[in-house]
């Protein structure tokens, strides 16, 4: 409502404390308040991002020889990423307009379909990290922490760990963030798709993925990031369990296409420039 | 203020600029894989690549294109200072690692 009353105003409302009781500051840019809000973060997260990739590439610059581990079937795997985080940026945008046509529907459909791509990326990169942990490539601390057995594993990606383990802190660490990122913005659509009706969904998902991820696996207490998603869905509903409107939508787009855009630079920095060709 | 129903109707353009990113990660791959430069000058074709692409998500899929300039501009420009910052303090210690030794 709020909204509303700021939108009317733009353009006329006067400086704050010279207007009629009931009136606001013109909102920054023009735009809702909402949307500068989300703007504002992506703006502080893209320096959290842009830190770690500047980190990376610190430790590419001065490490020679800098390690090339990723074959044809890394890079295909990680190609596929890709296209699903494209096209899960497509979709939100359909999800988008169909909200702008009040069309509850198709706004639903197309929110879910985004959120199948999300899965999807998350369900992929953990298989390649789940592949690469058992081929040898660790994080001694890390692992540690995690539960996972050490890796008895000998060859290219177990050398990679103990002669240049700046490799592996590197590529954990960034594609980590990632992955919870992508994690949180599932959750996010699926509360602004489904609100109250994607509490049991995720709950189940929660348990199913705790029950059936081995316990030498690297995801077996990772996967309980998903109870503290729910834990904060509840709350998030119980102080607000509105109909989300077509500017929710739009915000939380904006956070998916972050997401996304995050991705088109960790894609080739960590992939494509350690590409092994055989 | 700006409503994003009124660009439903050029829907299409977002099909374009989808198939353009897909395109364009295509040629990453390709550059990526056969290693058809050398490392330094891929560098700076997949930096470069990567930058069209987010400018095409940040200006369509963001609705960026469609704010007012000076929101554009502010965000833009802060962050990317910021991350001119971030060169100017990394880059050069990391070259001196590479001659010098780290001290």
């Amino acid at each position: 409502m709020a909204d509303a009353t700021l939108e009317h105003d733009v353009h006329h409302s006067l400086p704050v404390g010279h207007g009629a009781p009931g009136d606001y500051e013109a909102p920054l840019f023009g735009a809702y308040s909402k949307k500068i809000g989300m703007w504002l973060f992506l703006a502080s997260d893209s320096l959290t991002f842009g830190a770690l990739l500047f980190a990376f590439s610190y430790n590419r610059i001065y490490t020679n020889p800098w390690p090339t581990p990723f074959h044809a079937e890394s890079i295909a795997n990680a190609t596929v990423m890709t296209a699903c985080l494209l096209s899960s940026s497509l979709t939100m945008v359909l999800a988008v307009f169909a909200a702008q046509r009040k069309d509850r529907a198709w706004t639903r459909n197309w929110l879910l379909g985004t959120m199948v791509f999300g899965t999807a990326f998350i369900v992929l990169h953990g298989m390649e990290w789940s592949k690469l942990i058992d081929e040898g490539l660790n994080l001694p601390g890390f692992i540690t922490l995690l539960g996972v057995s050490k890796s008895t594993a000998t060859g290219e990606l177990a050398d990679i760990s103990k002669n240049v383990p700046q490799f592996s802190q590197a590529f954990f660490g960034l594609t980590a963030m990632h992955m919870l990122h992508v994690t949180i913005g599932v959750i996010y659509l699926g509360i602004v798709a489904f609100r109250k009706w994607f509490l049991p969904a995720l709950g189940v998902i929660w348990i199913a993925a705790a029950f059936l991820i081995p316990s030498n696996n690297v995801f077996h207490y990772p996967v309980h990031a998903l109870g503290i998603g729910l834990l904060i869905a509840g709350v998030i509903l119980w102080l607000k369990p509105k109909d989300y409107d077509a500017h929710d939508v739009e915000v939380c787009g904006l956070y998916w296409h972050f997401v996304d855009l995050v991705w088109m630079f960790i894609f080739p920095l960590v992939y494509l420039m350690s590409t092994k060709v055989s | 203020m700006h409503d994003v129903a009124k660009h439903d109707d050029s829907k299409g353009q977002y099909f374009w600029v989808w198939g353009a990113l897909l395109v364009l990660t295509a040629i990453e791959v390709v550059l990526g894989y056969k290693q058809v430069f050398s490392p330094v000058r891929m560098l700076e074709v997949l930096l470069l690549l990567s930058v069209i692409k987010s400018a095409l998500i940040i200006g369509y899929f963001m609705h960026m294109k469609f704010e007012t300039a000076l929101m554009r501009w502010v965000i833009t420009l802060s962050v990317v200072a910021c991350f001119v910052i971030m060169y100017f303090f990394f880059f050069p210690d990391a070259g001196r690692i590479t001659t010098m030794g780290v001290k």
